[in-house]
């Protein structure tokens, strides 16, 4: 089955072609990378996924419902997270609040529950509080909880964003760019929490990575972008022999 | 009820506290003047408690602060003396009621306004107080009672110490339990960045709606309880110079704490007030020299307020 179809998806700004008529689709339960040099429209194809850009054209079907005009509050409700390509925490709160926040996002108690204090009000705190106890361990966070999130290093920041995103219970998670500014080292750990989120939360995973050790080591197919069209689709090892994508990463072959 | 047994210490404090006050101004150790400014720094803390939870906790920066003060007073004012209310039984929906009519004009502003940014809802908030005091000026062409520029008169004196004081220690009580709940994080959110906000679900109009008209409902509350302590209203009372004072507090005070603002409720009242009886008459003008230092030394040494030390 499906979990995300884009048909057809025009995006410009003024006069750039952003996003210029591109489709794929993602299989329930795949991972697939998108790829592409900068300004290639990787980015954009994600914001206008999660609603903070609206499509000029085409559609977005997540499980066959169009969303491609719904605003981005709406998408974690339909099981839709993402991350963001340069880290979006909410630095002056802790980390245990970051995910906290997330987990209390799906529904819980009204206004008058909280202001006095309902049996809602403690049943579902202290349930949410657990849940982002354990998001928190997974993630190697522990011992952490009470510090600022902006506090954290850089890494362990990477870490607590997926840690958000994933208390959202998402179907669908877009991860853009987890890998920016790290070293060799720090992306062999990301690859292998990646892995494990995907043994451990049952995922639809979609991608965004220049690093070419961790997209083509986690994902089953890869797109590649250029001047915000689609010039390759295919297995890792297919996409790395296209001749197209060489020439887009390295240059056209002089004549 | 759970709301009460929580928050038992706090209770218990308060009443102490208040007995206290009730025997100092009971035996009348101190000046009627002294009772009616402690009155005054309760209703200042309430309405500094709003102004933080608009721009301390939600970042929502607000310069017109007290006009919602000033639409409390006078529709509880208005109120009061069309219906004949002179007791605090029959104040209480009046009271109630003056609160929800500044809370809801701070929703329907709050709709076009909020979406601005910044120094851009500054200026728009800014716009507002202007608008209202214009309007509170002119206000007799609507109803000769309000008394436009001459000031409303003869309003029934109903806030005492009990009223009061515990109005301000309930709303407080109510106030900290939103703030800590999932709406409290969730305005701390929109205030730390809006975007990831509304990635991980939360409806972010909708929560600063909430956190705005909330807290103009706490200046509604404030100005009545204002209006009928002083029983004279002027327009003059609620103008850009009383917002910036609310600003103060909240910011001496600490953004996002609500003991810092009433510690600097306090020391706010209690400065210009208390000024007033130490130095000798003619250099009362020197108030307006010794509290812009204090400020600036505070600003330099704590610049996030009296209670934290950091961020």
């Amino acid at each position: 089955m499906k979990a995300l179809a884009i048909e057809g998806l025009e995006k410009g700004f003024g006069g750039v072609r952003a996003v210029d008529g591109i489709s794929f689709s993602v299989e329930e339960g795949e991972t697939v990378g998108i790829i592409g040099p900068n300004g290639a429209g990787k980015t954009t194809v994600f914001n206008l996924i999660t609603g903070f850009y609206r499509p000029d054209r085409g559609k977005i079907l997540f499980y066959d419902k169009n969303i491609a005009h719904l605003p981005p509050h709406k998408l974690p409700r339909l099981g839709i997270a993402r991350t963001f390509q340069n880290l979006r925490l909410f630095g002056k709160l802790t980390v245990f609040e970051n995910v906290l926040s997330a987990v209390l996002v799906r529904g819980g108690y009204n206004l008058l529950s909280a202001v006095f204090r309902s049996t809602d009000y403690f049943v579902t705190e202290s349930k949410a509080e657990e849940k982002a106890r354990k998001l928190i361990e997974f993630f190697n966070l522990t011992g952490k909880e009470d510090q600022a999130a902006e506090n954290l290093p850089y890494g362990e920041q990477r870490r607590l964003e997926l840690a958000r995103a994933l208390a959202l219970e998402p179907k669908l998670l877009l991860v853009d760019e987890p890998g920016a500014g790290m070293n060799p080292i720090e992306i062999q750990g990301l690859v292998q929490t990646m892995n494990e989120v995907k043994r451990r939360f049952s995922l639809t995973i979609v991608i965004i990575e220049h690093q070419m050790g961790l997209v083509m080591n986690i994902s089953d197919k890869i797109v590649v972008m250029d001047f915000g069209e689609k010039i390759a689709e295919g297995t890792p090892e297919q996409v790395k022999k296209d001749k197209k994508v060489i020439e887009a990463y390295l240059g056209e072959e002089p004549l | 009820m759970k709301f009460f047994w929580e928050a038992r210490k706090v209770i218990l404090l308060a009443v102490l506290i208040y007995l206290v006050l009730k025997a100092v101004f009971g035996f009348q150790l101190l000046s009627q003047y002294i009772e009616q400014i402690t009155l005054f720094s309760f209703i200042v803390i309430l309405t500094s408690l709003g102004l933080n939870v608009i721009y301390g906790y939600t970042g929502q920066f607000s310069l017109g602060h007290a006009a919602f003060y000033g639409i409390g007073a006078y529709v509880s004012a208005y109120l009061s003396k069309s219906l004949g209310v002179d007791g605090i039984l029959g104040f209480m929906p009046v009271l109630f009621l003056s609160g929800v009519g500044a809370g809801l004009v701070g929703y329907l502003i709050g709709i076009p306004i909020l979406r601005l940014r910044d120094d851009f809802l500054a200026i728009a908030t800014l716009g507002f107080g202007t608008l209202v005091r214009v309007i509170l000026d002119n206000s007799d062409r609507f109803s000769e009672v309000l008394g436009g520029s001459r000031g409303f008169v003869g309003i029934p004196r109903i806030t005492n110490l009990e009223l009061a004081f515990f109005v301000t220690v309930f709303l407080i009580l109510v106030t900290r339990n939103i703030i800590f709940s999932r709406f409290g994080l969730f305005w701390r959110c929109v205030k730390n960045d809006e975007l990831a906000s509304q990635g991980i679900g939360i409806n972010t109009s909708r929560m600063k709606l909430m956190a705005f008209s909330y807290g103009c409902f706490l200046a509604g509350i404030g100005g009545a309880l204002y209006a009928h302590l002083y029983t004279f209203l002027h327009p003059s009372n609620f103008d850009i110079l009383k917002s910036i004072d609310f600003l103060i507090i909240v910011i001496v005070g600490g953004m996002g704490s609500i003991v810092g603002t009433i510690y600097a409720g306090l020391i706010w009242v209690g400065f210009i007030e208390g000024l007033r009886i130490v130095l000798p008459a003619e250099m009362l003008d020197l108030r307006w020299v010794f509290i812009p230092l204090f400020l600036i030394a505070l600003m330099m040494w704590r610049p996030y307020g009296l209670i934290r030390k950091g961020g």
